[in-house]
């Protein structure tokens, strides 16, 4: 009993600890442009309003930026499923030559850390022309993301058993059949993670938007909010009340796809 | 309609041959079983036959149509596999139509056709269930059901019974024995138990190492078995065999010849009482040392002539330990095995055994 009362009182206090912050970023979007400097504790005040958040809207170009990284988001996670998926089932499925070296040099791109990419990335884009363009950022972010991409789908299609290919291919199907009406739906959590994963890399990225946009009109909502702070004076409350909206479409996917994220849909196929 | 040839089949993977030269002639509506120890080569045999590996050599038939560059979809074969293989995805329903839909037939037609099917198998409770929900006996029936919607003139069946439990098995085995006789396709059957090949087959092909040893009745291959491998395969309880100075007391010329084996069946053993049958010979002392009851029958263990040896009785009979009983067998149910090849020396003498004759509809 003590014990259970113990782990209880210690989970609860992890989750203040690392919800607290949120809550107090919530307090100053709710409060004026100075609320950082306030010495209190508390989260909302007297003086709280929703100010910020109509101040977002009417007078920034928020809903801009959010539909430039909606956009690139969505791009790049439609790109990296498409191509992980496909390439990770000729990994899996397929014996090639060059197979293992292929994915021995999937995996040795995920050595370098990403801000060591940012000069050659640089240069490339701007041989090709691609700077301030939203297709500079889909390859990048696509490419980025899928060597992980193709190994976590290739895991998963190495569970599914290949009997279940071969049932389909008696059954009358092709191919490319069997992967599009057996082996993708039933690759269905493997999928959502990986489109997760996509959307995560591209919506919350802010380094390589800042070397690649330069127009503020064609900004993604990381480099937005930090166009909030100026060397002067920062604008506290519209940068936490932006905060907050980007957040909210993390969350909303986050909740919707949980039930995927607690896999087992192969369960019952085979022998078990 | 589908009558079935292999010609000089090999295959291998790699430099490991599996398949060494199959030939085998199955006719229309039969029910053939491959048995054989694990590796074998009988779901490679299987394998090829559906179009899930290429062969190296040879050639297999349909109806006189070489299947060489028919793919799979094309073969009008259905299979059923050993872990099942039914789509997670889709309800039991879907699954037994799927064929059915890519064949693009009516929605009418695929539904009259699973709920014929479900009811035969008595699984029409359990059609909107998803493959998860099922129980193992269940799966199985289900996976049975999407090979027989289709109405392929072959059906093909890799281990089916083998991951269910005993009690299920027996009553898959006669129930599958049943839809043979109700959908009259072609059915081939590859099993490594031995119980089931005899138990089911119409006719059975035993393999060993890529080779087939012996093609025969159930009844042909259990009372004249080709070669030794065959007599200790197939038969439950196991032949007995004996080596060494018993061996020349049998009548036959071979007997006097180094290097044989006697191979008697438990149940060709007899208690000896009373004067000896023209075909009968005693063999000399039995030495009880453990009884097995089996419910109707018993099983003793003992030694004979120094060596082991188990016999079947009737189980109404009493015996006790370290008991001596004299033992007869008969000569036409026993089998004399050449050493070096493994050969049955006295196969044509066995081959008079006549096969008790069953009435009809009981075949």
């Amino acid at each position: 009993m003590i014990k259970r009362i113990l782990a209880w009182l210690s989970v609860l206090l992890f989750a203040v600890f690392s919800i607290y912050p949120m809550l107090y970023v919530l307090g100053v979007s709710l409060r004026g442009d100075n609320a950082f400097q306030s010495q209190s504790l508390e989260i909302l005040s007297a003086s709280s309003t929703g100010k910020n958040f109509i101040d977002l809207f009417t007078q920034t170009d928020f809903l801009v930026w959010m539909r430039n990284s909606l956009w690139v988001s969505t791009v790049t996670t439609f790109l990296g499923v498409a191509f992980a998926s496909t390439s990770a089932y000729a990994l899996s499925r397929f014996q090639f030559r060059g197979r293992n070296t292929m994915l021995f040099s999937l995996l040795a791109t995920q050595m370098f850390p990403p801000t060591m990419l940012i000069l050659p990335f640089y240069i490339i884009l701007s041989k090709l022309h691609l700077i301030d363009s939203f297709l500079g950022l889909f390859l990048i972010y696509s490419s980025t993301a899928l060597p992980f991409c193709i190994w976590q789908m290739k895991a998963y299609y190495d569970t599914i058993p290949k009997e279940l290919e071969e049932a389909a291919v008696l059954d009358g199907c092709s191919r490319w059949l069997t992967f599009y009406k057996i082996i993708l739906p039933v690759s269905a959590p493997a999928l959502v993670i990986t489109a997760l994963f996509s959307f995560m890399a591209s919506w919350s990225e802010y380094v390589i938007a800042a070397v690649v946009l330069q127009d503020p009109q064609m900004y993604t909502l990381p480099l937005g909010l930090r166009s909030f702070q100026a060397s002067l004076a920062t604008q506290w409350g519209l940068y936490a009340a932006g905060a907050l909206i980007v957040s909210v479409p993390v969350l909303i996917l986050f909740i919707s796809i949980s039930r995927y994220l607690v896999s087992g849909l192969t369960m019952g196929s085979v022998k078990g | 309609m589908a009558h079935i040839e292999f010609t000089q089949i090999t295959k291998s993977f790699k430099d490991h041959a599996i398949l060494k030269g199959i030939d085998l002639d199955i006719a229309n509506g039969e029910f053939l079983v491959l048995v054989g120890p694990s590796g074998c080569g009988k779901s490679t045999l299987l394998r090829l036959l559906a179009g899930l590996e290429k062969w190296d050599g040879g050639d297999i038939k349909v109806n006189g149509q070489s299947l060489k560059n028919l793919e799979p979809q094309d073969r009008d074969i259905a299979m059923v596999f050993q872990n099942y293989a039914l789509y997670p995805h889709m309800n039991v329903a879907e699954n037994m139509g799927f064929a059915l839909k890519l064949q693009k037939k009516p929605k009418e037609e695929i539904s009259r056709r699973v709920k014929e099917i479900a009811g035969l198998l008595q699984i029409d409770h359990l059609l909107e269930r998803k493959p998860k929900d099922l129980s193992g006996g269940q799966r199985q029936r289900v996976a049975l059901g999407r090979a027989l919607a289709r109405q392929t003139s072959i059906v093909l069946f890799d281990e089916p019974l083998s991951n269910l439990d005993a009690h299920l098995r027996s009553q898959m085995r006669v129930e599958i024995k049943r839809l043979h006789q109700a959908v009259k396709s072609t059915m081939i059957y590859v099993t490594h138990d031995q119980m089931e090949a005899t138990t089911m087959g119409d006719r059975i092909a035993v393999l060993k190492d890529g080779r087939i040893e012996q093609i025969g009745t159930p009844s042909e291959i259990y009372h004249q078995p080709k070669n030794l491998f065959i007599a200790s395969f197939i038969g439950s309880p196991e032949m007995n065999f004996m080596e060494g100075p018993v061996v020349h007391k049998l009548p036959w010329p071979e007997a006097r010849r180094e290097n044989q084996i006697l191979g008697v069946r438990p149940e060709v053993f007899k208690i000896s009482q009373g004067p000896l049958l023209p075909q009968e010979l005693e063999l000399g002392s039995f030495q009880i040392e453990l009884s097995e009851n089996l419910g109707g029958q018993q099983m003793l263990h003992g030694r004979l002539e120094g060596q082991t040896v188990r016999i079947l009785v009737d189980s109404a009979e009493q015996f006790y330990m370290n008991q001596k009983v004299p033992v007869k067998i008969d000569l036409t149910k026993s089998h004399l095995f050449e050493k070096s090849n493994g050969q049955n020396q006295r196969l044509q003498e066995v081959k008079d055994f006549k096969e008790p004759q069953c009435p009809p509809g009981f075949a």
